[in-house]
């Protein structure tokens, strides 16, 4: 099953929670915002948000800008 | 007579400028530049993770949040829904329910899209986020966003990293004299003297980004820019002299020898 994240397309074996995700990213769910089909996640959330075939999954940080 | 500091919604300031954290050749610099600055609030902007390079550095590794407020913003959204949206994103990354709004209408001027900013500032507002719109330098649009929430009121002094300056000083002061919350002219200071008009106008605050990161030596104009801010503010207070046609005698007329 594939999924759409940060834009692009990414295999996923099986539906994934967003802690594990983020973990097998290698990102600090501390120190991004991640929203899930649309729907932006609580940090309390990352755990129970399953991530499955065709979702749509944004991670962001705080980059430099004006 | 003591001139009470800048405060917007419940954030007092003794500085007047707000800084960006774009175009830095380096993170030192930009730390330098912003110490210079004497600035307490600092914009973000929010992007995607770079998922190929996964160690990036984050900008907040490089800000001192103890020190400086942060400001994120929402450049690069044409849309009301798109500029909430990443509002929301903001707010999650756990440092501030602030939001520089801004809603792009056109991307050759970045001149905002006025009407999706009044919607958004609306929805924003009512969701309790302290919305700081860039806007255009009108009156009437000023006004409404004032209306409709806003913290503060950003008017434009020129296109976003124009560095033209003031382009129409008096719209800014009519801003000035109708708004009830802080004024801050943001974007298209390109020197110091930019700065210090805003302030005389009777700004009450500057927003820059591209005038410090991109200047030659960022750290001495940061340097400039505070002391930019600081005697435009003075001056603005002091109450100037009326312009006048002719000239006046600074010297005493009586007394001159030989008449």
């Amino acid at each position: 099953m594939q999924i759409r994240l940060n834009g692009n397309l990414h295999q996923i074996s099986e539906p994934i929670a967003v802690s594990a995700l983020l973990e097998r990213l290698d990102i600090d769910g501390r120190r991004v915002a991640v929203e899930h089909n649309n729907l932006v996640l609580k940090k309390a959330q990352h755990d129970s948000a399953i991530v499955g075939d065709g979702d749509e999954v944004e991670i962001v940080n705080f980059v430099g800008g004006g | 007579m003591g001139d009470p500091p800048l405060t917007i919604a419940d954030k007092v300031f003794t500085s007047r400028l707000i800084v960006g954290t774009g175009k830095y050749s380096s993170s030192s610099v930009m730390v330098q530049a912003h110490e210079a600055s004497g600035a307490e609030m600092v914009t973000v902007a929010v992007r995607r993770v770079n998922l190929t390079d996964r160690h990036a550095e984050s900008m907040l590794d490089f800000i001192d949040t103890d020190k400086y407020s942060i400001l994120p913003n929402t450049a690069g959204c044409y849309s009301a829904d798109e500029a909430v949206r990443t509002a929301h994103l903001a707010r999650e990354l756990g440092l501030s329910n602030w939001v520089k709004l801004e809603v792009i209408g056109d991307e050759r001027t970045l001149f905002p899209d006025n009407h999706a900013l009044l919607d958004a500032t609306r929805r924003l507002v009512k969701e309790g986020f302290v919305v700081l719109p860039y806007t255009s330098d009108d009156p009437v649009v000023c006004q409404k966003l004032e209306g409709a929430g806003a913290a503060a009121i950003m008017p434009l002094g020129a296109p976003i990293g124009s560095g033209l300056g003031i382009q129409n000083a008096n719209n800014l002061r009519i801003i000035r004299q109708f708004a009830k919350v802080p004024v801050i002219v943001d974007a298209g200071v390109g020197t110091a003297s930019d700065a210090t008009i805003a302030m005389e106008i009777g700004a009450d605050g500057v927003l820059m980004n591209s005038a410090i990161a991109g200047a030659q030596d960022p750290v001495a104009m940061a340097t400039a820019m505070r002391l930019a801010v600081e005697a435009g503010r003075l001056a603005y207070t002091s109450g100037r002299i009326p312009r006048r046609m002719y000239a006046a005698a600074s010297s005493p007329i009586a007394g001159v020898i030989g008449r």
